[in-house]
């Protein structure tokens, strides 16, 4: 019961907040339901991904060995059937959920607070480019997001590959590595994905300060430091992904 | 200098539109505020009705003008109150456009004036201590440390006029609560009700109708003030404390 009632506070927005702030909410739920918790589950949900997305590229980097997609196959087998990781896989999918859930909720309702009339005269600067379109970015990310789970995750989960021999294991895989070969020698979908990429980056770019900056987590002697790290991180992972299917589709012969 | 004014008029015979002024002979050592008192003086002798807009101290330290001028505010220059902006900064045949703060938590009361007292709600639900009556104490009595004091006071350098809200894409009132916060948490006066304070003035903020930080910075850029983004940090940190060491209710 406890933990329903903290899981729906999750959901609850900012506008419903001024409506029931009251003591039947246990104190959990009313830091979740507050402005500063809110920041806290996007903040929090952040983290988790952008830790998510090292081990995904981690992953995707066995494409690179020129082993006809042994290394890669038999990855792909291991992060579907070991147990701890498929435990993570579920909390993974709730997390995307919830942080574009979140992010949605709170963009709308922020840009209510704004009020019925807008500036005549907008103005912003360069260094909030990022920042001011978090939500355009997330929801590209989102799409792309679906998509990719649609050609490559799902394939896998319904079936819909073949089986081939890899050298760490004595039985059969799924052979996860033919769609992706396929996917990246054509040349519309690689600009498509490096275009993605690039979003992915400009989301982290400032996401990464901005979830350390939410926990309060913020010291004259680590701004500097965690806004450079963020910037590596960003940078690192935006390349990372998209340097892949360019070196497929340059490289690898059909 | 001749200038073109695009300003913001509500109330009255007016729905909520710009209306467009012409001011043929502006001075430039007037400062902004003079140049709109020479307009309503022209408007008033005209019969009409003057252009509403706050001001008190004229010297940057009150926090009572606000205006959103070219989308700015309290104009295009860094650390400086609309009082303290001077026509010197523009030149012959500029179009300025003035506008009001926009954030629902800052209804329009009358053209260029908001209700801001959604601020003031957030002071009296903590932003201050408990002091004993009886004769005062020694100035010394308590020790706070240079650093402290110095950080505490480039908080309380805060004057409350808003512009946070008027630049936050979010209307966001984080930065002056924050501050407010801040300002009390580091000094020993302060820390008896410390948890108590920042609790107590999340809540009102969070029913004031404020948007939510999404950490953009405008604000900071924005305050003449110059009050940083550190401040809403340590409201982060402080409520987050507060929340799951505070022994009585929320």
């Amino acid at each position: 019961m406890y933990f329903l009632c903290a899981c729906s506070s999750i959901l609850v927005t900012n506008e419903k907040l001024q409506t029931h702030s009251d003591l039947h909410m246990s104190w959990f739920t009313k830091f979740l339901s507050s402005s500063i918790g809110q920041k806290w589950i996007m903040s929090l949900t952040g983290i988790f991904l952008m830790l998510f997305l090292v081990v995904h590229l981690i992953g995707n980097f066995q494409l690179l060995k020129d082993d006809g997609g042994d290394a890669f196959n038999a990855y792909a087998y291991f992060m579907t059937h070991f147990p701890l990781i498929k435990v993570v896989s579920y909390g993974l999918y709730f997390f995307i959920l919830l942080h574009a859930y979140k992010g949605i909720a709170l963009w709308l309702s922020n840009r209510k607070a704004r009020g019925p009339q807008r500036y005549a005269v907008q103005y912003s600067r360069p260094s909030e480019r990022q920042s001011r379109n978090m939500a355009w970015l997330g929801i590209i990310i989102f799409i792309f997001l679906l998509i990719h789970l649609y050609q490559f995750w799902l394939q896998m989960k319904m079936g819909a590959l073949e089986l081939v021999d890899v050298t760490a294991y004595d039985f059969q895989v799924y052979n996860l590595y033919a769609p992706v070969k396929e996917a990246y020698s054509q040349l519309g979908y690689v600009i498509f994905y490096v275009v993605c990429m690039l979003i992915v980056g400009l989301h982290l770019w400032h996401g990464f300060w901005s979830s350390f900056q939410t926990l309060g987590v913020s010291h004259r002697r680590y701004n500097g430091l965690i806004k450079t790290i963020g910037y590596i991180y960003s940078v690192g992972i935006s390349l990372g992904f998209a340097i892949i299917p360019v070196y497929f589709y340059l490289f690898i012969k059909q | 200098m001749k200038l073109t004014l695009k300003i913001w008029r509500q109330g009255g015979k007016y729905k909520g539109e710009f209306v467009t002024y012409e001011l043929p002979n502006v001075n430039a050592h007037m400062s902004f505020l003079e140049m709109l008192d020479v307009l309503n003086e022209d408007l008033v002798s005209r019969r009409e009705e003057p252009v509403a807009f706050e001001h008190d101290c004229r010297e940057g330290i009150c926090g009572t003008c606000s205006l959103v001028i070219d989308g700015r505010p309290h104009g295009p220059w860094k650390g400086t109150t609309t009082c303290q902006v001077h026509m010197r900064h523009y030149k012959d045949g500029d179009t300025i456009v003035i506008e009001p703060y926009r954030a629902k938590a800052f209804p329009v009361l009358k053209d260029l004036v908001v209700d801001r007292s959604a601020l003031d709600r957030i002071i009296q639900a903590g932003g201050y201590v408990s002091v004993n009556t009886g004769q005062a104490q020694d100035a010394n009595a308590i020790p706070v440390s240079q650093e402290d004091a110095s950080k505490a006071f480039d908080s309380a350098a805060c004057i409350g006029c808003g512009a946070c809200v008027a630049a936050c894409p979010n209307a966001s009132g984080m930065l002056f609560t924050s501050a407010k916060v801040s300002h009390l948490a580091m000094l020993p006066q302060g820390h008896a009700e410390r948890r108590k304070r920042v609790l107590a003035m999340v809540a009102q903020m969070d029913t004031e109708g404020f948007g939510q930080c999404s950490n953009v910075k405008a604000c900071e850029a924005e305050c003449p003030k110059e009050i940083s983004v550190d401040n809403i940090a340590r409201m982060n940190r402080e409520y987050a404390a507060a929340v799951f060491t505070s022994e009585t209710a929320m």
